[in-house]
Order: C-alpha cells, then sequence, then structure tokens
C-alpha cells in the first residue's frame, strides 16, 4: 500500500492501437507496465518509431489507452471524462515539446499564463507568477516578446517556464533539445535537473540522446512498443558546475 | 474573466489578419450598412414629416363629416379624413350647420380658440389676353389663418368686414403677381383680376398676396403650370357655389391651455354625436396632427422595415463568409488548439474562445456596417432635403444582431474545434 501510494505514474499492460482504415488495427504499444515514483527522473530512450511520444501522451492523459489501467496519482485515467483529464493536464502536469508549442502572436508571459487562466487564476497572481518563472529561467529581459522574436533555447526556457505555471508535481518533456544545438540542449537539461534536485518535481524525459539519458535516474529502454531493458543511471555531475 | 481575455485574444486575430478580416466581414458591412442607411434615410424622413406637422399646428383638430362605416379606413389612414371633401352622396342635411359651430364655440369657450372654416370652391384660372395662371379657391372664414400660417407679403388678409358684405375679394400668392403685374406686390394692390371657373368668369379684388411656399417632399410641377392656393371669403363662396346650408370640414385651434388635443377631440366628436345619431349616412369624425403624424410615421416604417428585411437577408450569406473564414482560421490554427488542451483547456474553453473570435468579427463589422450606412443615409437624407437623424433602436437592433449571426455562425466552427482530438491536433502538420 506504501508502496503504491508513492506510485505517481503507474501503467499495467497498457496497449495503444490506432485504427487506420476499416480492416487494419495497428497496435503500438504491446502491454507495456511501468511504474514511476514521485521525485523520480526518469529518461525513456528508443528507436524512432517506437512508440515513445504515444507512451508520453498517454502518460500525459491527453488520450486513454486502448487497454490496459493506468492511474496517475489514484485516479483512473482510463474512464475520465474530458473534464478531468483537462484538469490533469492542467493542475498535475507540465508539457514540454521538442517543438516548443508556444502560441504564436502572444508574448511569453502571456504564454507563460495561459495554463494558470485555464485554472481560473486571477489576472494579477497569473502575471506574478509568470514574471517569477520566467526571471527563474533567465528570461526577464524577454517577456514581453513574441516567440517569433526568440531564438529556439530561449523558446524552450519560456515553454518550461509554461509548463510549471500551475506548479504541477510531474513534467513530461519529448525530446525537448532535439531542436537544439548541443549548448543551448545542455543548458535546458541543467534546468530540468535544477527542478528536479530544488522542487522535487518527477520528470518522464525522452529523448535521443545517450549522454542526457545517463544523466537521469532511471533508463527505460522501448523496442517496437514494449519495454526491453531498463537501467539505473545517474551520473550527473553538481550543477555548480555550470 | 475567461470572457474578457477571449476578446482581447480575438480582437489580436482580427488585427492579425486584417485584410482577410476585412473582407471576411465585407458580407456584414454591406448587410448592416444598406439596413441602417435605409433606416437612417427612413428616420430623417419621419422626423422631417412629425417637425413639418407640429409646425403646422398640433394643437389643431379637423373635424368632419364621415360616411358610417368608413371608420377602420380612416382611422388606420388618417391622411384619407382630410381629403374627405363634399363626396357627392352627402346631402346638404347632413352637413354641420353654422348653428352647430355656435353652440360649440359657447360649450367650450375656454377651450376652443378659433374655429377655421375652409370649404374648396373650386380650380379656376385667372386670366387676362394670353396670359392665365392655375389658382384653387378656397372660401375661408376670418379665423382660417390662425389654423396654418401664411407669409403675408402686401395688403391684409380676409375679414370678418368682407365675409359680412360677401365681397368680391380674393388673396393671391406671388406666383399669380409675378404673371399678371410683374412682381409688383404693392401695386397689385386693390387691382381687379377675372378668374374664370367653368366658363364663368367673376372679377375679383385683390386685398392681400401671400408668399408662396414650396412644397419640397411632394410637388414636382414646373413654375408655370404651377397651381397656387386663392382665398375669398367664406360667403362669397357659396355665393359662387349656389350653397348656403352648412360645411363638411373644420378647424378647431386649441387654447394653449388644453392639455391633451387628442382627448378633447373624443369631447368633440361626443358633443356633435346627439346631432348625428339620427343620421344614418354620416357622423362626425376629428383628425389630429399627432393622429395623422402617427399614421404617416406608421406607414414609413412598414415600408423600410420591409426593405430592410430583404437587404438583412445579405447578412446571411455575410454569416456563412465568417464561418467559412473560421473554419479556415481553426484549420491553421489545428497546433495552436492542441497546445492549448495539453495546457489544460477543456473542450468548453475552446469552443467559448472561437465563439467569442466569431461575434467579435461579426460585432467589428457590424459597427463598421453601422457607422457606413449612417454617413450613406445622412448623404442620401440630405440629397432629399431632410436633415439626417440616427436611427438609434435599428442601431442597437443591428449590433444585437450581428453577434447573433456570429454566435449563430460561429457555433460550428467553434465546436469543430472543441471536438478535435488533442494528441492529433498536436501531431498535425
Ligand atoms: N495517430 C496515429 N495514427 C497512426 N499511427 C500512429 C499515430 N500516432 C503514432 N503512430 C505510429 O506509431 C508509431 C510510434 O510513433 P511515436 O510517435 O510514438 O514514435 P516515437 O518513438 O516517438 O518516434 P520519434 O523518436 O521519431 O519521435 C509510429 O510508427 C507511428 O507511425
Ligand atoms: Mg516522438
Amino acid at each position: 500500500m506504501k508502496e503504491q501510494e508513492q506510485c505517481i505514474i503507474n501503467l499495467q499492460q497498457i496497449r495503444k492501437s490506432f485504427f487506420l482504415g476499416q480492416p487494419n488495427e495497428l497496435e503500438i504499444l504491446h502491454g507495456i507496465n511501468l511504474k514511476v515514483k514521485k521525485g523520480e527522473f526518469v529518461s525513456i530512450v528508443g528507436e524512432s518509431g517506437s512508440g515513445k511520444s504515444t507512451l508520453m501522451n498517454l502518460i500525459g492523459a491527453l488520450e486513454r489507452p486502448t487497454s490496459g489501467t493506468y492511474h496517475l496519482e489514484n485516479i483512473d485515467i482510463g474512464t475520465a471524462n474530458d473534464k478531468v483529464l483537462s484538469d490533469i493536464r492542467n493542475q498535475k502536469i507540465g508539457f514540454v515539446f521538442q517543438t516548443y508549442n508556444l502560441i504564436a502572436r502572444t508574448t511569453s508571459l502571456a504564454n507563460v499564463e495561459l495554463p494558470m487562466l485555464y485554472a481560473g487564476l486571477p489576472k494579477k497572481e497569473r502575471t506574478a507568477r509568470a514574471k517569477e518563472l520566467l526571471n527563474m529561467m533567465g528570461m526577464g529581459d524577454r517577456m514581453n516578446h513574441r516567440p517569433d522574436e526568440l531564438s529556439g533555447g530561449q523558446k524552450q526556457r519560456t515553454a518550461i517556464a509554461r509548463a510549471m505555471a500551475n506548479d504541477p508535481s510531474i513534467i513530461l518533456a519529448d525530446e525537448p533539445t532535439g531542436a537544439l544545438d548541443s549548448e543551448t540542449g545542455r543548458h535546458i537539461m541543467d534546468i530540468f535537473h535544477r527542478l528536479h534536485r530544488e522542487q522535487g518535481k518527477t520528470i518522464v524525459l525522452i529523448t535521443h540522446s545517450r549522454e542526457l539519458a545517463e544523466e537521469t535516474e532511471r533508463i527505460i529502454t522501448l523496442k517496437d512498443g514494449a519495454i526491453t531493458g531498463e537501467r539505473r543511471g545517474g551520473s550527473y555531475a553538481d550543477l555548480g558546475k555550470h | 474573466m475567461l470572457i474578457w481575455e477571449n476578446i482581447k485574444l480575438a480582437f489580436q486575430a482580427l488585427f492579425a489578419n486584417k485584410m482577410r478580416s476585412l473582407l471576411t466581414m465585407l458580407g456584414i458591412i454591406i448587410g448592416i450598412g444598406s439596413v441602417i442607411s435605409i433606416m437612417t434615410v427612413s428616420s430623417s424622413l419621419k422626423t422631417s414629416i412629425t417637425d413639418s406637422f407640429q409646425e403646422m399646428g398640433a394643437s389643431n383638430i379637423t373635424v368632419g363629416i364621415r360616411q358610417r362605416g368608413e371608420e377602420e379606413e380612416v382611422r388606420s389612414n388618417g391622411m384619407h379624413f382630410g381629403a374627405l371633401e363634399k363626396s357627392a352622396s352627402a346631402d346638404e342635411d347632413d352637413l354641420i350647420t353654422d348653428e352647430m359651430l355656435e353652440e360649440l364655440q359657447s360649450s367650450f369657450s375656454d377651450k376652443i380658440d378659433a374655429v377655421a372654416i375652409s370649404e374648396n370652391v373650386g380650380s379656376a384660372t385667372v386670366e387676362d389676353g394670353n396670359t392665365s395662371c392655375n389658382i384653387s379657391i378656397s372660401g375661408i372664414n376670418a379665423d382660417y389663418f390662425e389654423s396654418s400660417q401664411i407669409t403675408l407679403l402686401a395688403g391684409r388678409k380676409i375679414s370678418q368686414g368682407d365675409l359680412d358684405g360677401k365681397k368680391k375679394v380674393i388673396m393671391v400668392s406671388d406666383k399669380v403677381i409675378d404673371a399678371f403685374f410683374d412682381g409688383d406686390n404693392a401695386s397689385a394692390l386693390a387691382q381687379g383680376i377675372y378668374v374664370n371657373q367653368n366658363g364663368v368668369t367673376t372679377k375679383y379684388y385683390i386685398v392681400g398676396v401671400y408668399q408662396y411656399e414650396e412644397n419640397s417632399n411632394f410637388s414636382s410641377e414646373s413654375d408655370e403650370d404651377i397651381t397656387t392656393a386663392a382665398y375669398i371669403p367664406l360667403t362669397t363662396g357659396k355665393e359662387a357655389l349656389h350653397s348656403d346650408k352648412g360645411y363638411s370640414q373644420f378647424t378647431v385651434v386649441t387654447a394653449t391651455s388644453v392639455e391633451s388635443v387628442s382627448d378633447f377631440a373624443s369631447e368633440i366628436e361626443t358633443f356633435f354625436a346627439p346631432y348625428y345619431a339620427a343620421n344614418e349616412d354620416y357622423e362626425i369624425a376629428t383628425s389630429t396632427m399627432e393622429s395623422m403624424t402617427e399614421s404617416m410615421t406608421e406607414m414609413i416604417s412598414t415600408v423600410s422595415i420591409a426593405i430592410s428585411f430583404i437587404a438583412g437577408i445579405s447578412l446571411l450569406v455575410g454569416g456563412i463568409g465568417v464561418m467559412n473564414i473560421m473554419l479556415v482560421s481553426i484549420t491553421e490554427r489545428t497546433r495552436e488548439i492542441g497546445t492549448r488542451k495539453a495546457l489544460g483547456a477543456r473542450n468548453s474553453s475552446i469552443r467559448l474562445q472561437f465563439i467569442i473570435e466569431s461575434i467579435v468579427l461579426c460585432f467589428v463589422g457590424g459597427c463598421l456596417g453601422i457607422i457606413t450606412g449612417f454617413i450613406l443615409g445622412a448623404i442620401a437624407a440630405t440629397i432629399l432635403g431632410y436633415s439626417a437623424s440616427a436611427p438609434v433602436g435599428a442601431i442597437i437592433l443591428s449590433v444585437a444582431f450581428s453577434m447573433l449571426i456570429g454566435m449563430f455562425f460561429g457555433y460550428y466552427p467553434a465546436n469543430k474545434a472543441a471536438k478535435m482530438d488533442p494528441i492529433e491536433a498536436l501531431r498535425y502538420e
């Protein structure tokens, strides 16, 4: 029971199929069992097309599994309706995408405010919190810039600030450094480590970089829609170096 | 709170694509614009009619005989009432007599300022050698000009003395003086003119010249064959008509102390009721400027609303245009919708966002339409010779209606956006 409680993400026999036309049903995930403890930093690696993003979207409550059970903080995602799912995405999960997905034509500040807007926070609180987060990400002098006026690294830092807006317990990052050069990627990775260490966030990271995966506490390998390996990592040197 | 944010967002989207927004709104602008311009013209027309009717005497009550059973028609169109002339079937027993008038005046002496009587004597021509001029002769009493204003240019009005003496005197317009006395009003006074009515020529002496007022609203006659009114004493007129019995109608000028003209009008009807109780064919009816203006403006309203309705159909086309562009916009912003959902937007929040965007688009289009429509309507009203006045009711209604269109035609696209699968939206290329 104790273990159950600590388990913030709990996937049992998760299968996911897509319908491609009438007769074809394509199963992408074949019975995934995965538990992530509260405060854990996990990375998922695997070949392109192995189903990493599909798995991540399930974890993020963006869609429901075809079969199997998924409990997120003891909420059964498989049976939840749109209201519950959107509230979970809003309150418990922060998404960071490879392509940033900032809302065009709106400032960094407005982008970071957005999840708080959907949470129903008053304007003053929203702005204060958004400014605080952007400052934390070193974006204090770019708050009123729109996405097309920002570099890739700056966009991703804005996106991380946005993911942190409602102080979620889980951060899901799907190749957050994929579109960045290694130095900027390093910088972004340091931010995740900081959020993990200083704020105790549970982080699930998808990456193609073996190096970055090695820094996380646990590395999960996915191959053709099934987990084929799982090992400990943890070679991340101290923050102070950077 | 979310609504306010969405309104801001909608304006941002609108300004981000100015040209496209404008083209989308064009249908709404044209639709609302044409309705408002029509309503502006009609509202200006109504105001000017009301004004000129008021000028003509808001305190006047026209009293006349009316054939029984015509009630409905007269009520719905007060304008016909004044035109009720001695109809062929009304014989002399049906007419209003001098005794009745005297009785009326003494019963309501504190409420009646004057009783103006005018009997149509008929049209005639003034002739002198090769020159001729059309006039329409009215026999009037001395109080007649209490009920209708004229500007006297020379001489005097018809007096009680003229009436008592059944004098052959006449008041003519300056048009007649232009034709026969080269416009010299003063020298025309006391001169005789020959009036030919139905082949009978009578000599009248000019006692007064009044200024002819061009009736810009309705007249289209050229200057030469224009017919102007000429006034002779009522008694003289009756003699000419070989009729001495009474009048088909007269006008009561109410005293300023009378608070409700229409109430007094009903009192007058009640007063006459006993006289006509035994009359199977005729009864007494009254008409006030108030009721005439009312039925006139009502008519204009009906016509303009009917035209507006047709113009309003173009709004439907505008609405479909808005729906089309909203569908395009939603497809373009599929990833944005996916992102919003990933950040915790409920389906209902997405739906609200796009419905508000559509409403704002139509609202702005409606406002632009109102502005252009009012400007065009005001120009048209000015050209037609009325001072422009804003149709407030129609403006408020248009704003509400354009927003309703936005809501109606925005619902389908917004619902489509709301129902998007978050993953598919995020994967959309
Ligand atoms: N909506 C969908 N419909 C049909 N097939 C899909 C859909 N989503 C994903 N797939 C398929 O599922 C498989 C796994 O896709 P997924 O995006 O999870 O891969 P990935 O491991 O994230 O790859 P990458 O590392 O390139 O991002 C792919 O073969 C893909 O074609
Ligand atoms: Mg992927």
